[in-house]
């Protein structure tokens, strides 16, 4: 199964995996023009890599070992607790808590993306350092981890330390507990209107416009896109004036490798899908935990969306061929993303 | 007609002045230099003083406030009788709903018919956009609701809103402003919100933590005075507004700076605490306070900034701070609590201090 055939063409032949990095590195340059290359250091060996200290960006919020650390981090840990217990930190109009999300919830998330999916972050330099811009990726993998793990990788390798802002299904905000933790991470409700808000406001928002038909299909249709809604993140877009970011994510394709779909109990329970994998409704709990895929995650080349004259937004033609150039680059993107793969886990 | 109300100065008509909200702002538009006259209607006589204002006692349910309308020949019109809880503990929810949509009928039809009358200001809710997780995070005045509050004060709300545009589109002569508040608070506030934030121990729905927004009342009087007025160079005041201070709120943040503790509880929980609540005679929240209280409600206030032309004094911060100062501390004074962290953090060694 974690060897599947993926994609048609392109399709490395098992010897050539071995082959040591460096030649690889080079290829990836020669065919990935927009892209620098990042660490082309990285170790060959999964041990290694999981032990190594993950390469932080400068301005890491962690702080530096040394000695009397513990108790600095103590006082540190003390101001954290003495401003929730007291109520004073500030939430956005969303419900985004910065205090919260910066602190705990980001470190919550860092190890899953540093150390399991070992997140590699291509064309970050695509995100501009202020101002609105529309982050389009695809989605895949059963749960949302692919966006809460896109979060993290805005956010730590960003030289501005960015936050994105995701747009969530209907669902999260309906649900227990994960209403209340999206909206402090900063997610909102998929729709025009916050979409636009935010833009306005100049943050960076992440959508994933294909949806419950992205995320919830079969296994064997993996890292081919599926439609992306009407489009309206475009016109979204093009009337905040935002520029369109591209973002292919390779590896949360085969985290949960959904093999069937369990149409009844989805529907008993109201969801969109209900997921089975190999290991899923068999071990319980157990087989909840997603496998330990090795991700990359490039940021293409940003679409302007600002030479439009305002009455753009209405006119279906260019949607359309926008919708479509933004799919097409993602696709693009991601073929050749896997053509660089080695295998799906290292 | 109105340049004879412009020389001998405004009658203005207030409803529901037996409410505290009602009888400040009664004091407040006395002192407006063009007002002549304040006429201050309600069922019950009000237990504070209304300053030189005529009280007149009567129900605006009846077509007796139509006498009323053109016995004194009312200029402006300020609806406050529109309200959530009953006043007093004799009153029930049957009889609120009737004040606020037979007497809101009742009292557009008196308006429709005297041609006095040059401007209402009705006093709504943010309620009218109800609370669903799958409504945009921020409502604007055009946001159309996903799901329209099937009940309770909310749905009062909605068809007083109703009967108002169709007497907007009856008398289009008549200036009329649509004040949608967000919950108000302050020292001596009476709104459903403040007498929840009164309880020692706050019950919540486990799983939510809502966005709230409060407005001062000090700062909902003043925009009702604007409401009220001829509109000041470069601003209009007669359409549909949102009035909220700046800022949110988490309802556990509020808690926390309130210093009361939370009590988490299941929603059929809660309900059963609402019933046990209701007859003990302390608090009663409605179907649609609960709603709130699980997903909240943030509006823009754009237009009442940019159209309107009114800054709040006070933030939604600083209303619930007022509001805490005038209650006194809770279970757990904010102030307490951070002290004893201070307190620990002093043992740790010097230097290690951020």
């Amino acid at each position: 199964m974690a060897d599947a055939k993926v994609i048609p063409f392109g399709e490395e032949p098992r010897s050539r995996r071995k082959v040591p990095r460096l030649g690889r590195g080079g290829r990836s340059q020669g065919s990935l023009k927009p892209v620098p290359q990042q660490r082309d250091e990285e170790p060959e060996d999964p041990q290694t890599a999981a032990a190594a200290v993950p390469p932080l960006p400068p301005g890491s919020p962690k702080p530096a070992p040394g000695s009397g650390d513990w108790e600095r981090k103590l006082a540190h840990g003390l101001s954290f607790l003495r401003r929730r217990i007291t109520g004073d930190y500030e939430v956005d109009d969303f419900g985004y808590d910065h205090d919260l999300t910066e602190q705990v919830l980001m470190s919550l998330l860092r190890p899953l993306s540093d150390k399991y999916f070992r997140v590699e972050v291509k064309g970050i330099e695509n995100i501009p350092d202020s101002g609105g811009a529309l982050v389009v990726a695809n989605h895949s993998g059963v749960l949302p981890l692919d966006g809460l793990m896109l979060q993290v990788a805005v956010h730590d390798h960003h030289p501005a330390q960015r936050h994105l802002r995701l747009l969530a299904a209907d669902l999260v905000f309906v649900l227990p507990v994960i209403n209340e933790l999206a909206r402090k991470a900063g997610h909102t409700l998929a729709c025009a209107e916050d979409a636009q808000l935010l833009l306005e406001r100049g943050e960076v928002v992440g959508v994933m416009p294909e949806g419950f038909k992205g995320i919830g299909k079969p296994f064997s249709e993996r890292y081919k896109l599926q439609r992306f809604g009407r489009g309206g993140f475009v016109s979204t877009a093009l009337r905040a004036g935002a520029p369109i970011v591209p973002c292919s994510i390779v590896g949360a394709e085969e985290i949960y490798p959904m093999v069937g779909n369990s149409k009844t109990l989805a529907r008993l329970l109201g969801l969109p899908y209900f997921p089975i994998t190999p290991t899923f409704p068999l071990l319980g709990p157990l087989g909840a935990v997603p496998l330990p895929t090795k991700w990359t995650v490039q940021f293409g080349e940003p679409i302007p969306t600002d030479g439009y004259p305002p009455e753009a937004a209405d006119d279906p033609m260019l949607m359309f061929n926008l919708t479509d150039q933004v799919r097409e680059t993602i696709q693009h993107t991601l073929y050749k993303l896997l053509v660089q793969r080695r295998s799906v886990f290292f | 007609m109105g340049r004879k109300a412009l020389i001998l100065g405004k009658v203005v008509l207030v409803t529901g002045v037996a409410r505290r909200l009602g009888g400040r702002f009664v004091r407040r538009i006395q002192r407006e230099p063009d007002v002549e006259r304040v006429i201050g209607v309600d069922a019950v006589p009000p237990e504070h003083h209304l300053g030189g204002a005529d009280f007149v006692r009567a129900d605006i349910r009846h077509p007796t406030i139509g006498k009323l309308l053109a016995e004194y020949g009312a200029h402006t019109v300020v609806h406050m009788d529109i309200n959530g809880t009953p006043l007093g503990a004799r009153g029930n929810r049957t009889s609120v709903k009737e004040t606020n949509v037979i007497g809101t009928m009742q009292l557009l039809g008196a308006c429709q018919k005297a041609p006095s009358v040059q401007r209402l200001v009705v006093k709504s809710s943010t309620n009218v956009y109800g609370s669903a997780p799958r409504d945009p995070a921020v409502f604007s005045e055009t946001t159309p609701p996903k799901s329209l509050p099937s009940g309770g004060f909310a749905k009062d709300t909605v068809e007083v809103e109703g009967y108002v545009r169709g007497f907007a589109r009856r008398r289009p002569d008549v200036a009329v402003c649509v004040l949608r508040f967000a919950n108000i608070l302050g020292p001596c506030a009476d709104s459903p919100l403040a007498e929840y934030f009164a309880l020692p121990v706050l019950p919540t729905v486990i799983g939510y933590d809502p966005r709230l927004q409060f407005v001062h009342e000090k700062d909902a009087i003043e925009v009702l005075r604007i409401a009220a007025s001829e509109p000041r160079r470069s601003t209009l005041n007669s359409g549909t507004f949102n009035i909220a201070g700046d800022g949110v709120l988490l309802l556990s943040q509020a808690a926390r700076r309130l210093g009361r503790p939370t009590l988490p509880l299941l929603l059929p929980t809660l309900r059963w605490a609402r019933t046990a609540l209701r007859s003990l005679g302390i608090t009663d929240f409605s179907p649609e306070q609960i709603r709130l209280l699980t997903h909240g409600r943030v509006v823009a206030t754009n237009q009442m900034r940019e159209t309107l032309g009114f800054e709040p004094e006070h933030t939604t911060a600083g209303a619930l701070a007022d509001y805490a100062h005038s209650r006194g501390p809770g279970l757990l004074p904010p102030e307490t609590l951070a002290r004893t962290i201070d307190r620990l953090a002093a043992l740790l060694p010097a230097g290690a201090q951020t």
